[in-house]
């Protein structure tokens, strides 16, 4: 289909001395400070993308920690009690024998958070090596990191769930422990991070000269 | 139906002036500049470099998306009021709703989750649903659109990803599952409204070409 080492030189709208709205696409001349179309904020590439990246994952990775230290729910049941954190939830789920959910809350809570944080610290840290990027793979990476992200909320909402269904008085109480903060925060964060990134980044990356 | 055809590069050796300017797009992945041509309706236009769907006008895209959006939007309160779940265990019986599920953050130290998980699953779907009615739905009758309607159109694309009714969905199977142990459950009448509230604004966001809606509604609240 095409030539992926030497790529057909394609017209960017910086390179024409444009600045696009990434909301509805309209183009204006450099400097213009909004759309005129839909009154977005325009930046020929978003300022301060990369740190704004950087400093949300950071925040998000801290928050992580927490997360799996501290218990997501506390369970109460004939004057017995319980803690769990997330990692021991997905344990209990696999003792009952529902795999199929353990796998869900495993790759909602464990697999999609981190690898969440390695793929936007690799999309950020090979946007500044020129001639690096492969534009379809990067910008696909990029769609799947931005799509599945939000899903990670689930076992926040599962935790919320439980606490409003299960008060049973003695016979079963369940309550949110403080890991469902911070892991809500986490989520919220690497959310931001993504958004922040600006995936005209990768495609510059890819014209620039290899140095 | 969905033939694909890609847009034009604009040529590097055409000057461009500014009267040029509303027949080009710039790609919002790849930046590279494009021929803004008329995509005919039920085709897709993909742009050249990165092959992002540029556009992908739909028959009669307008009236749908205000029906389906105010579809949502009653199935949204029909959530939110009904009983949710019932679960019942030793003689004891609870109901609950999607407001008790909002509220179990609610002491100490979980207070802000609780606004969070309500702004995530109600408030944020709900003003993100009229947003879109009262962008749209007077052009989908043929009137001019109202005042602040780009502004409101604006707010509904930056709440998509914030809108998690579909996430807590899934989370509600979830948690049927790790009580079904525990308690007999039953799901309420709710909890069907929120399925179909799911489906429906799916369809909707599958319905919603966004390049196509600010180009119409950019013209109309001028014309």
């Amino acid at each position: 289909m095409e030539n992926a080492l030497h790529p057909r030189p394609v017209l960017t709208a910086r390179a024409a001395g444009l600045v696009g709205c990434r909301n509805c696409g309209r183009v204006h001349a450099r400097g213009t400070p909004h759309c005129a179309r839909c009154g977005s904020r325009l930046s020929s590439r978003e300022d301060g993308s990369l740190q704004m990246v950087w400093a949300w994952l950071i925040a998000g990775l801290i928050a992580y920690i927490p997360a799996n230290i501290y218990p997501m729910l506390l369970t109460k049941s004939l004057g017995h009690h319980a803690e769990s954190t997330i990692v021991g939830g997905v344990f209990d789920l696999v003792d009952h024998g529902s795999y199929g959910i353990a796998a869900i809350v495993f790759t909602a809570s464990i697999i999609i958070p981190v690898g969440k944080f390695f793929a936007i610290a690799y999309l950020a840290w090979i946007v500044g090596r020129p001639g690096r990027t492969r534009g379809h793979r990067h910008t696909r990476l990029y769609e799947v990191v931005e799509f599945i992200g939000r899903w990670s909320m689930i076992d926040v909402f599962v935790v919320a769930i439980l606490s409003a269904l299960v008060q049973l008085d003695f016979a079963a109480t369940i309550n949110p422990g403080i890991a469902a903060v911070s892991f809500a925060l986490s989520v919220a964060f690497t959310m931001l991070s993504a958004l922040s990134f600006d995936p005209r980044l990768i495609w510059d990356a890819e014209e620039a000269p290899q140095t | 139906m969905a033939d694909n055809k890609a847009m034009d590069a604009a040529k590097p050796d055409d000057p461009i002036d500014a009267d040029d300017m509303g027949d080009l797009i710039a790609c919002p992945v790849c930046d590279a500049l494009l021929r803004d041509v008329a995509v005919p309706v039920g085709a897709r236009a993909r742009c050249t470099r990165c092959h992002t769907i540029i556009a992908a006008p739909r028959e009669r895209a307008l009236t749908r998306i205000v029906m389906l959006a105010s579809t949502a939007f009653v199935l949204m309160w029909a959530a939110v009021f009904f009983p949710f779940l019932e679960l019942s265990a030793k003689g004891l019986h609870r109901e609950s709703s999607l407001l008790d599920a909002v509220l179990a953050f609610s002491d100490g130290l979980l207070i802000p989750l609780t606004f969070a998980v309500a702004a995530l699953i109600i408030v944020l779907p709900l003003v993100r649903l009229s947003a879109i009615t009262y962008a749209l739905a007077p052009m989908a009758l043929g009137w001019h659109p109202w005042r602040h309607a780009i502004p409101a159109f604006r707010l509904a694309e930056g709440l998509r990803p914030w809108a998690m009714a579909e996430i807590f969905v899934v989370g509600v199977a979830i948690a049927l599952v790790k009580v079904a142990g525990l308690a007999k459950l039953s799901l309420g009448p709710a909890f069907w409204a929120l399925v179909l509230l799911v489906l429906v604004t799916a369809l909707n966001d599958n319905f919603m070409c966004r390049m196509t809606i600010w180009k119409t509604l950019y013209t109309r609240a001028r014309s």
